[in-house]
């Protein structure tokens, strides 16, 4: 018989014996646990699965994506689910791409002390602090780019100390650039056109009307760029 | 001559097209290389005076020891992000528990002792590249104009840290407007203060400082006044008297936008990102 390295981990302070191969996520399922929350794309895109952990002995906090991260013996996990940041309600339409568009909504951005832990704890390996620092001072191109990545887990706000939800003020820094400063895409205008003329909802209706087995062939032979 | 530049917050903002524009054209026109820091936080604006809570420093500490790691010099324009950099890059020197806890902190890849260097554009124009060589690059010269220069508190003091100038008696700008051909005015009060902050919670009192300073200036037959901060700049110009149609009683300008006027560079579109 093979024999399956094995690891201890602990799940909300409680221990499990669970297989080293597995990710976190994979663990909590051998555990027992069925994920309704906390649980998304399981391929390290939609930022549900926001970890922290740490390893018996090691005074330091770590954090991942528990998709994407192995379990380690002796690792104390603590899932975070939902963060409940502050997100504020706007219009985009009747917004104006100003310096203070950032700071009218959020400007708590101007309470950072750049302690940089929103940046070591980015599991995107993103520079948190230095994109918060463009909106401070109004640069939505830098901080729209320097934010692209962002998987929005939650993460460097659960450990700002100046409360800031680098997050939030991320995708209004992207939503204002791509709306009022980038140059609108020809191709993208002229998809949305013919989505609405319906170019598409016959081809759409065809496949709503397909068995399983006849979508799986579909799918399985489809043109990948 | 290539240098580290940081810009700080205001520069980006306020004091964009009247402080840091014209400081990088005349910049390229006088051959001095200034490439902006690639990633700089906001320097806090006010140099805190408990040296026990590290915070307050880490963003200084960052641009200096960047600057450092590609053996630049570091200038500044603002008088108050130069205030907050030069003194941080000092407390880093002496050695101290601020700057063990700010190292153990950062845990850079070399820690930072303050071996770099801090220069206002102001020292860069006149240590670095010298007056006379300004001199020689105006075609415009401001023959017959009349400025009164005003200091300040966050360049000249603390005197022995800031080494920026004889902090009683300055003459850096008084030299920089005599090589722009302009006719620099003497007057008392050019190194009080101008109220700082206080413009924002008793603006009574910061305008009744800026009413001497700018009383003073008038009195001795000034007919502008040129001036390096930002905080300094907003209290001068909106704190003073005005003229029935709303105007100031004296201009007042960034030594920058009479160096580009006396260099004759035309007026730059400004950036459409911001």
């Amino acid at each position: 018989m093979v024999q399956v390295e094995m690891v201890d981990i602990y799940i909300m302070g409680k221990k499990y014996v669970v297989p080293a191969s597995l990710t976190i996520m994979d663990a909590l399922e051998f555990a027992g646990y069925q994920l309704k929350r906390g649980c998304g794309c399981r391929a390290g895109f939609c930022g549900a699965c926001a970890t922290v952990y740490r390893i018996a002995g090691d005074y330091e906090l770590k954090v991942g994506l528990a998709c994407g991260t192995k379990v380690e013996q002796d690792m104390y996990l603590a899932q975070i689910p939902f963060f409940p940041a502050v997100k504020q309600v706007y219009d985009l339409e009747t917004l104006a791409p100003s310096n203070t568009a950032i700071a009218d909504y959020y400007p708590e951005i101007y309470r950072c002390i750049g302690c940089n832990s929103c940046t070591a704890v980015c599991p995107q390996d993103l520079k948190v602090m230095q994109y918060i620092a463009y909106a401070q001072r109004g640069d939505l191109a830098r901080c729209a780019d320097a934010s692209f990545d962002c998987i929005m887990c939650g993460l460097c706000a659960s450990r700002c100390p100046a409360h800031i939800v680098q997050y939030h003020v991320a995708i209004l820094a992207r939503r204002l650039y791509a709306r009022y400063l980038l140059p609108q895409a020809p191709h993208l205008k002229l998809r949305v056109e013919e989505i609405r003329e319906g170019k598409y909802d016959a081809p759409l209706e065809a496949l709503m009307g397909k068995d399983i087995e006849e979508l799986k062939v579909l799918y399985n032979s489809r043109d990948i760029e | 001559m290539r240098y580290s530049y940081y810009p700080g917050c205001t520069l980006k903002t306020q004091a964009g097209a009247s402080l840091e524009r014209p400081a990088l054209q005349a910049a390229r026109a006088l051959g001095i290389d200034l490439v902006e820091q690639e990633e700089w936080q906001c320097c806090g604006a006010v140099f805190p005076l408990a040296t026990d809570e590290i915070a307050p420093f880490l963003a200084a500490v960052r641009s200096l020891a960047t600057a450092r790691d590609r053996g630049e010099k570091l200038v500044t324009l603002c008088a108050a992000c130069h205030h907050v950099l030069k003194r941080t890059n000092h407390l880093l020197q002496v050695g101290s528990e601020t700057r063990d806890k700010t190292n153990n902190y950062l845990q850079l890849e070399q820690p930072y002792t303050g071996e770099g260097q801090v220069i206002h554009y102001l020292e860069l124009l006149r240590d670095e590249l010298g007056f006379d060589r300004v001199a020689q690059k105006v075609t415009h010269p401001l023959a017959g104009r009349r400025i009164a220069p005003y200091y300040g508190c966050l360049l000249l003091r603390p005197a022995k840290i800031m080494a920026f100038d004889n902090a009683e008696d300055p003459r850096v700008m008084e030299d920089l407007l005599l090589s722009l051909g302009a006719e620099p005015v003497d007057y008392p009060y050019r190194t009080e203060c101008c109220g700082v902050y206080l413009s924002v919670n008793n603006e009574e009192i910061a305008g009744s400082m800026v009413r001497k300073i700018v009383h003073a200036a008038l009195k001795q037959g000034a007919e502008a006044m040129v001036n390096a901060c930002p905080l300094c700049h907003y209290n001068l110009l909106n704190l003073q008297e005005k003229t029935p149609g709303g105007e100031p009683l004296l201009p007042v300008y960034y030594f920058t936008e009479l160096l580009v006027t006396a260099l004759g560079l035309p007026e730059e579109v400004g950036d459409k990102t911001r």
